[in-house]
């Protein structure tokens, strides 16, 4: 190394970093694709593209992605409310927030399907006017999005908590409305950070199991999720099959990511 | 001169001290360690059986032989429970609900060929069966099979694919048309009229039962007969048992792991440990907990609680587990076809 850092254990540090990340991330995901690549190009397709499967992808990307775009809306709200406001208990919705990551997905799951059953507390008066919130499609992103939330919470509150009043009241002076300040001054520089929460959140909820399986009823075809294929494949001891699916949503996830970093980097760079 | 001499003194002096040393304990030496542990891998349902069965064991086994054992117990789906054998799980003995889980221990190389013999009938201390729970009083007067697809009727079943109750239910209602002359075409009928009147299809036993007792779901949950008493007495009176003609014989085997216990050492122990399931005293452990036990007597004892139906064997639809398995769960199997669209589509 020719110039001297300022800061020692540069060599020191990183080799950890790559060792941690391989033995943490790398390895586990290598043998998933190897366990995978056991099977023959023909078989590999028949495994990952059968009707039920192709309708289990769709169904996952289109109650994750439904999921992604409230928990956008709803993340920014709640990041807005808790840097712009004082009230009481701050602290403890604050702490709030984080009760998703902690909570096992599987109780939210049972919790949200007992809500909203014909009998449940929410249900008895939803389901009369067509609401179904267990069971179905929409209970799905229900849950998805309650697992999803404190990803854009946690993205876009130090943003927003950077983000200077100043020049608000700046574009307040100037003859700006609300709406064209917060258009056109808050949200730009929050593009890239709720672009983050939005593909941290889709690529946790592309791989979501114990929450849904609670609340979704499993139907073929209607409410089965790609994650409930690859566990009907291991009760099968179809190792290699189950596998194959899971490559399928791993490769989807990390394209989702991919994409969604290159767009961040373009919209940085006009933000800025 | 004298040096190889005195170290030969020297050597049978110290021969004689490690004899000496290793004298007092010939026992020790020769017999099995005053401690041992075992683990029994098992399905979910058995929680409690197994708790009491151990229970009445241990000491059994202490006053025999003097050794002190700590018997642990594992459990989890059936399936997954054999993964976790197949992966590393150091099970002496494996107690799972479906033959085909065992059996793919032994696919494996865990356990000896022809390991179903290994203890008296087949290695099945009890059976059990699918049974019907329904409302107090029986609302929609289910009787059979037949009964349960008539229109209106919502049942409730887990998953075939990922419960070994969900296959064992599905083939029970199979057997019940090919065992009573009907054709396969009329059990396939039945089958797929039965899954479109199931609103939610759990992954596991124990999830179905809390969605027909605790959410109030459906009109008849089909479950284990040991699964059904319970539900009965946890719903203090709310729902109740009904029997259908015919249903299948559950056949939950039972094997010591080889290879595990030829590592460990542990052998006699595991052996004596599921011999003791044949005993009056674990039978009547076994019937007190709802599962049928194999002793005539002790069945003839509880015959009030286990009421004669007839149950058949899988052999009688099926050559074997892994041709049901292949027929009707696998990829593009029976139950597949029910559920595609294509087949469904006329009725919703």
């Amino acid at each position: 190394m020719a110039a001297r850092r300022i800061l020692p254990g540069f060599r020191l540090s990183v080799s950890w970093t790559v060792l941690y990340l391989a033995a943490l991330v790398l390895v586990p995901l290598a043998a998933c694709v190897l366990k995978a690549s056991s099977l023959t190009a023909a078989e590999f397709f028949r495994a990952v593209w059968t009707d039920r499967a192709q309708a289990a992808y769709w169904l996952t990307l289109r109650t994750s992605l439904a999921a992604s775009v409230i928990d956008c809306w709803l993340g920014l709200l709640l990041a807005w409310v808790l840097v712009r406001y004082e009230f009481p208990l701050k602290s403890v919705f604050d702490a709030l927030v984080d009760l998703p990551f902690a909570l096992p997905t599987a109780v939210a799951g049972l919790v949200y399907s007992n809500l909203y059953v014909e009998k449940g507390w929410l249900g008895q008066f939803l389901v009369p006017l067509g609401i179904k919130g267990a069971y179905s499609e929409l209970a799905i992103v229900l849950v998805l999005s309650f697992i999803g939330l404190p990803f854009v919470v946690r993205t876009v509150q130090p943003v927003l908590e950077s983000l200077d009043a100043e020049v608000e009241d700046a574009a307040a002076c100037l003859g700006a409305s609300r709406w064209f300040t917060f258009r056109r001054v808050i949200l730009p520089p929050l593009y890239p950070a709720l672009l983050t929460g939005f593909a941290l959140t889709f690529a946790r909820a592309l791989g979501e199991y114990g929450s849904v399986v609670f609340v979704s009823g499993n139907m073929p075809f209607k409410t089965e999720i790609a994650p409930v294929l690859i566990v009907s494949r291991l009760e099968e001891f179809a190792y290699a099959e189950a596998t194959a699916i899971a490559v399928v949503l791993l490769v989807a996830s990390f394209a989702m990511l991919a994409v969604i970093n290159l767009l961040e980097r373009r919209v940085s760079r006009y933000g800025a | 001169m004298p040096a190889p001499e005195r170290s030969l003194t020297l050597f049978f002096a110290l021969l004689l001290l490690l004899a000496g040393c290793s004298g007092p304990s010939p026992e020790k030496a020769a017999g099995a360690p005053a401690r041992l542990e075992l683990l029994n891998v098992s399905y979910d349902p058995t929680r409690e059986l197994w708790r009491d069965l151990n229970e009445a064991f241990v000491p059994l086994y202490k006053a025999e032989t003097g050794v002190d054992l700590e018997i642990k117990q594992s459990h989890a789906a059936s399936g997954s429970q054999a993964r976790a054998i197949i992966d590393g799980l150091e099970a002496d003995v494996a107690t799972l609900s479906l033959w085909p889980d065992t059996d793919a221990l032994r696919k494996q190389g865990l356990l000896r060929e022809g390991w179903d013999d290994g203890l008296p009938n087949r290695s099945l201390p009890y059976t059990s069966t699918v049974v019907f729970v329904v409302r107090k009083g029986n609302p929609k007067a289910i009787k059979d099979w037949g009964d349960l697809v008539r229109p209106g009727t919502e049942i409730i079943t887990p998953n075939p694919k990922t419960s070994g109750n969900g296959r064992l239910s599905l083939l029970a209602a199979w057997g019940s048309v090919v065992l009573r002359g009907g054709s396969e075409a009329d059990a396939r009928e039945l089958l797929r009229k039965l899954y479109l009147q199931v609103p939610v299809l759990d992954t596991g036993a124990r999830g179905a039962t809390t969605t027909f007792a605790q959410k109030g779901i459906g009109d008849v949950h089909l479950a284990m007969e040991s699964e059904a008493y319970l539900e009965v007495q946890e719903s203090k009176g709310a729902v109740e048992i009904v029997y259908p003609s015919i249903s299948i014989l559950h056949e939950p085997h039972m094997t010591v792991v080889d290879k595990v216990v030829d590592q460990k050492g542990t052998r006699n122990a595991a052996e004596a440990y599921l011999k003791f399931l044949y005993t009056p005293a674990g039978q009547e452990i076994i019937a007190k907990h709802f599962f049928r036990p194999t002793d005539p007597d002790i069945l003839a004892k509880h015959a009030g609680q286990f009421p004669t139906i007839e149950l058949f064997p899988l052999s009688k639809i099926s050559g074997s587990w892994d041709e049901a398995q292949k027929t009707f769960f696998a990829e593009g199997g029976i139950f597949d076809q029910i559920y595609h669209p294509a087949s469904r589509g006329a009725d919703k």
